[in-house]
């Protein structure tokens, strides 16, 4: 058993090692210190093999896509459709039509926000979300809710951060029009109990939006056995571009759904006395798409399946324990977020220092955090402070770089006694 | 490069620890609040104006040490001048914080310009001008004030409007 887990681990590190050199950005120095990017969740860094694809789009590939009869067009339509089943068979689509590309994880709320919000949640209506939430899927939500004159009822946490499921069954009403849940908490790391939200919600017919942007760089998604409604999540924060995300709709929802954008080739013809839009996904696609930036995501995509979730989440559990320990023996700092499941993110708060000095401090030293409310400020809130440091993991960080964390706040201590 | 070495200075560190005039005055004249959005940064300053001189100011709230010290020297700095000369000192330490004033240079900042160091760190400006924001909102009797938007010192003057 031993001897398999430290094979295991040499093998993990072999392969870490060769992972490391494929992230250019890496081997950066800040403030003369080598570069110690914990700051994930945020954004992530991409890998040589996914900004080659960028290269060579633009280099031998680029045309507008669905339109011209000519060679370049056609080409990219179809490397801009084969990214489109690349990320279907990532997340295990039933459909290819279910990959919507939007701007983000945002733009994607935003969409489901308009084109089911709107059109299905009426005045008295509900909506769930819970105290997790990043800000991007609240406010959508608070639009329609102010404009329909529908209410939104919060899921409580407790103390370590994860949400109160009985709390949420409770909340589960007939007037439930949406449940909006983020799958991993990007503040804390909790990784939420989808799944069973969504069966609890779909034994009331209630539909579900998970909100996956910090999910998906680090574990296997599968649409299809999560059963649920929506999924939204960027480009940027697994090793892909910015500017670039999904939303996965269920093709019986995106059929009824109205349209977020008008514009160009959303359309199946257009008169100035009527327009005839356009089926899924394309009806939801107004307008030229960062076809660059799709086609690299499918790159992306390509690459993290290539690495292998075994490995990135055998990886990243073991760096948060390391780094869960580490920072547990420092006197005076509270890990805020301590779930029994959670993803690589570890929310901390310096007694008698402010997240800001920490990360300022820190950045000394050639180490990225993250300092402030993460977008979530309900969550700050419910634990009664205006803020923490966060440091977020990717597969490619190493128990050298929590170290270099850790001295950081201990120096951070120092300067501070 | 940015060097946070020459921001964090032992008197910086010391105004963090044990903040001068922290409080607030039952008689105030003037009072407003300060919020950066940003860090959650939020302070309420009240002074007390008479025959147009800062009679009394005080500074309470939570805030990063590079704030909150901030706060504190600033306390001690315009304590005794006039609403004038106070809202001359508001002006150089914007100048100071955004890299347009030298602090080697003529002025009137004196120890202030231990946070020259700023001026590297875009992120960290907002937090040492905040109080400064705050005085110049009290002073002209604006309620409360903010780092963003149009009141984001990055961007706008300082005494724009009000």
């Amino acid at each position: 058993m031993n001897a398999l887990h430290s094979s295991l681990k040499r093998a993990q590190s072999d392969g870490l090692a060769r992972i490391r050199d494929d992230f250019p950005i890496l081997k950066l120095r800040v403030n003369g210190r080598p570069l110690v990017f914990l700051d994930n969740a945020a954004s992530s860094q991409m890998p040589q093999p996914v900004i080659d694809r960028w290269v060579r789009y633009q280099t031998s590939q680029h045309a507008n896509i669905h339109r011209a009869v000519h060679h370049l067009s056609e080409v990219a339509t179809a490397e801009y459709e084969g990214a489109r089943k690349k990320l279907a068979a990532f997340i295990n689509a039933r459909e290819e039509r279910e990959v919507i590309f939007t701007s983000g994880t945002t733009d994607a709320i935003n969409l489901v926000a308009h084109g089911y919000g709107r059109r299905f949640i009426g005045a008295g209506d509900e909506i769930v979300l819970t105290t997790l939430e990043h800000h991007s899927n609240i406010v959508p939500w608070q639009m329609v809710a102010e404009e329909k004159g529908a209410t939104i009822r919060v899921v409580p946490v407790n103390d370590r951060g994860e949400l109160i499921f009985e709390e949420y069954l409770r909340l589960l009403g007939p007037r439930t029009k949406l449940v909006g849940v983020g799958h991993v908490s990007n503040a804390l790391g909790t990784v939420n109990p989808v799944r069973e939200m969504i069966q609890a919600a779909h034994e009331k017919g209630v539909p579900v939006l998970v909100d996956g942007a910090q999910a998906v760089p680090h574990m296997k998604l599968d649409v299809q056995a999560l059963d649920c409604d929506f999924y939204a999540f960027s480009g940027h924060k697994m090793f892909g571009p910015t500017g670039i995300g999904v939303l996965y709709g269920k093709a019986e929802w995106l059929e009824k759904m109205q349209p977020y954008k008008g514009g160009g080739d959303m359309i199946l013809s257009v008169t100035f006395e009527k327009t005839t839009y356009n089926v899924p996904p394309h009806k939801f696609e107004a307008g030229t798409p960062p076809i660059a930036a799709a086609i690299t995501l499918g790159a992306a995509a390509d690459y993290l399946a290539g690495v292998g979730f075994d490995l990135i989440h055998a990886h990243e559990t073991d760096l948060l324990d390391y780094a869960t320990d580490q920072v547990n023996r420092l006197p005076d700092v509270r890990i805020i977020g301590t779930a029994e499941k959670k993803a690589a993110v570890l929310s901390f708060v310096v007694d008698g220092v402010h997240p800001h000095d920490v990360g300022t401090l820190l950045n000394e030293e050639g180490v990225a955090i993250r300092t402030g409310h993460h977008c979530a400020q309900p969550v700050m809130q419910r634990f009664g402070i205006p803020a923490t440091s966060r440091a977020s993991f990717a597969f490619y960080n190493t128990h050298a770089e929590v170290d270099a964390l850790v001295a950081g706040i201990k120096r951070v201590q120092k300067v501070f006694r | 490069m940015a060097d946070s070495k020459q921001l964090y200075q032992e008197v910086i560190l010391d105004h963090n620890r044990k903040p001068r005039n922290w409080g607030v005055l039952a008689d105030a004249t003037h009072k407003a609040d300060g919020h950066n959005p940003l860090c959650g940064d939020r302070i309420r300053l009240t002074l007390k104006l008479r025959d147009d001189v800062v009679d009394a100011i005080n500074v309470q709230g939570e805030s990063c040490a590079i704030c909150k010290a901030s706060a504190s020297m600033m306390t001690m700095a315009v304590k005794g001048k006039s609403r004038g000369d106070a809202e001359q000192l508001v002006q150089e330490f914007r100048d100071l914080a955004i890299g347009k004033l030298d602090a080697t240079g003529p002025g009137h900042l004196g120890r202030l310009t231990v946070f020259a160091g700023v001026r590297d760190l875009p992120t960290r400006v907002k937090c040492a001008i905040l109080p400064w924001h705050t005085l110049h909102a009290a002073l002209n009797s604006v309620a409360s004030t903010t780092t963003e938007a149009d009141a984001d010192p990055m961007h706008a003057p300082i005494g724009g409007g009000a």
